[in-house]
């Protein structure tokens, strides 16, 4: 590997200008107002973690942690996602905290990437946690707050589809009676891959009833009334625990007022070491990539010794940022550039913080210029609206 | 994804999988217009059919429709496989048929540094690992036949379809690794964004590859 170039950045790492940062920080304000008035609380946790602690607990794939040795030859790794690192917190530092706790965070988490060179291994997340509650209510209100979430952040058009784990494996209990070949079927569709899904079915000993069954999963996906075909397709008590779970979520998704935002997806599997009730995935119209993800984790917290129920989602800022149809407001504040001479320096800078401490609405910025009046500044004079000039000349 | 009419863009590979699927289309009865196939504009948009045809090539189509500028794609299983790009895979066409062979010279015996050419490394070097087999996989981007013939490798991992070129070049198979057919495979979000227009569009083809696996 030669040396990089001095403006070189580590695989996936990127700048990000003020322009942009400007829309990605009006957004997150946007969010965090939201996200405040349903009385979640802000956290910041570490970049840095125990790779034997939240490295282990992350739904985040081995492979794709960053791992890095410190001073005492312990391996850490920078924060895959910061869900892991608030379960820390509430069984250690909030331990006495009664449940729910509410939290939400704003950070960058960190995953490493081997397709693209371009592709970034940094990302920003804004992310809410709501630990202690089982009930349904709580998933309601969590993918609520999703929907509030997108629209708030200027996302027009979008819809999030909801599944559940326990649905899946209580119908493969019931029909599937190999266990490795439950987890096939369940692999494969985690893996997207409805085809192998099929195939795999097609294989197994089964009724051909049975075998039906399985091959309708794949079209329980749309409006509320697919709740109803999947409870017709099961006996199997978890399996139908998982629908009418779902089907309260209705009830009180639709209290909110968001059931236009939400489509269900009984194929809908991710994270399966991770997630163990109701998912949800958000989804923006023109854009390939989901721009929010979350669900039910109950067995997280135990892993740090406070075992209790939980569920969040986190939204993936730089996606947000493409499907966000918000500009930051135009500036009401009236931008002055103050351009001065040596000579006149003290009167500048007193005038300048004059301007500051009075109008609270004006951007004051000053500069040196040189003795000899020039045209040329050194910084463009149409990006103000009013420019002083103190060069013993007046002022233009 | 940004056209107005709200067409479904589909990734076409050229040449031969793309006449394949056109004719599947046209068996289940889309109303794709006739020398269809002879145009080599890349983006042809057929509003009857509420489709937008991209063509690109083969190992780019996973690309497109994990990206989204594509909401679907045909695409042969080797590609899928190689690429591993985070696509749904909704339906095998059966179509194009062939399979992943091993293949080497009628004389080959295990050698102590065996060498292996192909357009597929990740596939074939995950095949050679769960044999439990070492060996060094060297990245070619055509004429694989070639490798063995001029002792750059001393087997090659390709698709053999007729086997016909395996043949004409004195190769013979080896081991049989796995069949290979064009899947169809959608977009994350367009599967559930369109979810309507995507199922319409398996419900056709699903009509006529005879199998009818989807519901």
């Amino acid at each position: 590997m030669p040396k990089p170039l001095g403006f070189e950045k580590p695989l996936g790492m990127r700048d990000i200008l003020p322009d942009l940062l400007s829309r990605q920080r009006y957004i997150e304000n946007q969010l965090r107002h939201c996200i405040e008035k349903w009385g979640y609380q802000e956290i910041m946790t570490p970049t840095l973690e125990y790779y034997d602690t939240v490295g282990g607990a992350s739904a985040t794939l081995d492979d794709k942690l960053f791992k890095l040795l410190d001073r005492q030859g312990k391996t850490v790794v920078l924060r895959p996602d910061v869900t892991a690192p608030i379960a820390r917190v509430v069984s250690s530092l909030l331990k006495e905290e009664p449940f729910p706790i509410r939290l939400y965070y704003h950070a960058n988490v960190f995953r490493t990437q081997e397709k693209e060179a371009g592709r970034n291994a940094e990302f920003y997340q804004t992310g809410v946690e709501l630990i202690g509650e089982q009930d349904v209510t709580a998933d309601a209100e969590v993918i609520a707050l999703a929907v509030q979430s997108l629209k708030e952040a200027g996302v027009e058009k979008f819809k999030i589809a909801v599944g559940h784990m326990g649905f899946l494996y209580g119908l493969f209990e019931e029909i599937v009676q190999d266990e490795d070949s439950r987890e096939d079927l369940i692999r494969f569709l985690e893996e997207h891959n409805y085809v192998g899904y099929r195939e795999r079915i097609s294989e197994l000993p089964l009724t051909d009833v049975d075998r039906r069954r399985l091959f309708v999963v794949s079209s329980l996906r749309g409006g509320a009334e697919k709740l109803q075909d999947a409870l017709e397709l099961t006996t199997n008590g978890r399996a139908r625990k998982a629908v009418r779970n779902l089907q309260e979520l209705i009830e009180a998704l639709s209290a909110y007022d968001v059931m236009d935002f939400v489509i269900f997806d009984l194929n809908l599997v991710s994270n399966l070491d991770y997630y163990t009730g109701i998912v949800f995935e958000g989804y923006a119209e023109d854009l390939g990539f989901p721009v929010c993800s979350g669900g039910r984790y109950d067995s997280l917290l135990g892993k740090f010794g406070r075992p209790a129920p939980a569920t969040g989602f986190a939204l993936k800022m730089d996606r947000l940022t493409q499907a966000s149809s918000l500009t930051p407001r135009q500036e009401s504040k009236k931008r002055v550039l103050i351009l001065f001479t040596r000579d006149n320096r003290a009167e500048a800078i007193r005038e300048a913080c004059r301007l500051r401490n009075e109008a609270p609405d004006m951007i004051v910025t000053t500069q040196l210029i040189g003795e000899i009046e020039t045209k040329e500044t050194p910084l463009s004079e149409d990006r103000f609206d009013q420019v002083i000039r103190l060069d013993g000349g007046g002022q233009s | 994804m940004n056209n107005q009419d709200n067409l479904l863009t589909i990734a076409m590979p050229k040449g031969r999988i793309f006449e394949e699927a056109v004719e599947l289309l046209r068996k289940a009865e889309l109303p794709l217009p006739p020398e269809f196939e002879e145009s080599r504009r890349l983006i042809i948009d057929v509003p009857e059919a509420g489709l937008r045809f991209m063509l690109a090539k083969p190992v780019d189509v996973p690309t497109y429709v994990e990206y989204g500028t594509a909401d679907l794609g045909v695409v042969g299983k080797d590609v899928l496989v190689e690429e591993e790009r985070d696509v749904y895979e909704l339906l095998d066409l059966e179509i194009s048929r062939c399979h992943m062979a091993v293949a080497g010279l009628p004389d080959w015996k295990p050698t102590h540094t065996p060498r292996v050419a192909t357009k597929y490394p990740r596939l074939a070097s995950r095949y050679f690992r769960e044999q439990g087999h070492q060996v060094e996989v060297i990245k070619l981007n055509g004429s694989i036949e070639l490798a063995p013939l001029i002792g750059l490798a001393d087997r090659i991992v390709d698709i053999v379809s007729t086997g016909r070129t395996l043949r004409e070049n004195g190769l013979v198979e080896l081991e049989y690794i796995m069949p290979i057919t064009s899947r169809l495979i959608a977009n994350r979000v367009s599967y559930r964004m369109k979810s309507q227009q995507v199922d319409h569009i398996c419900q056709r083809f699903s009509s006529v590859i005879g199998k009818g696996e989807t519901e």
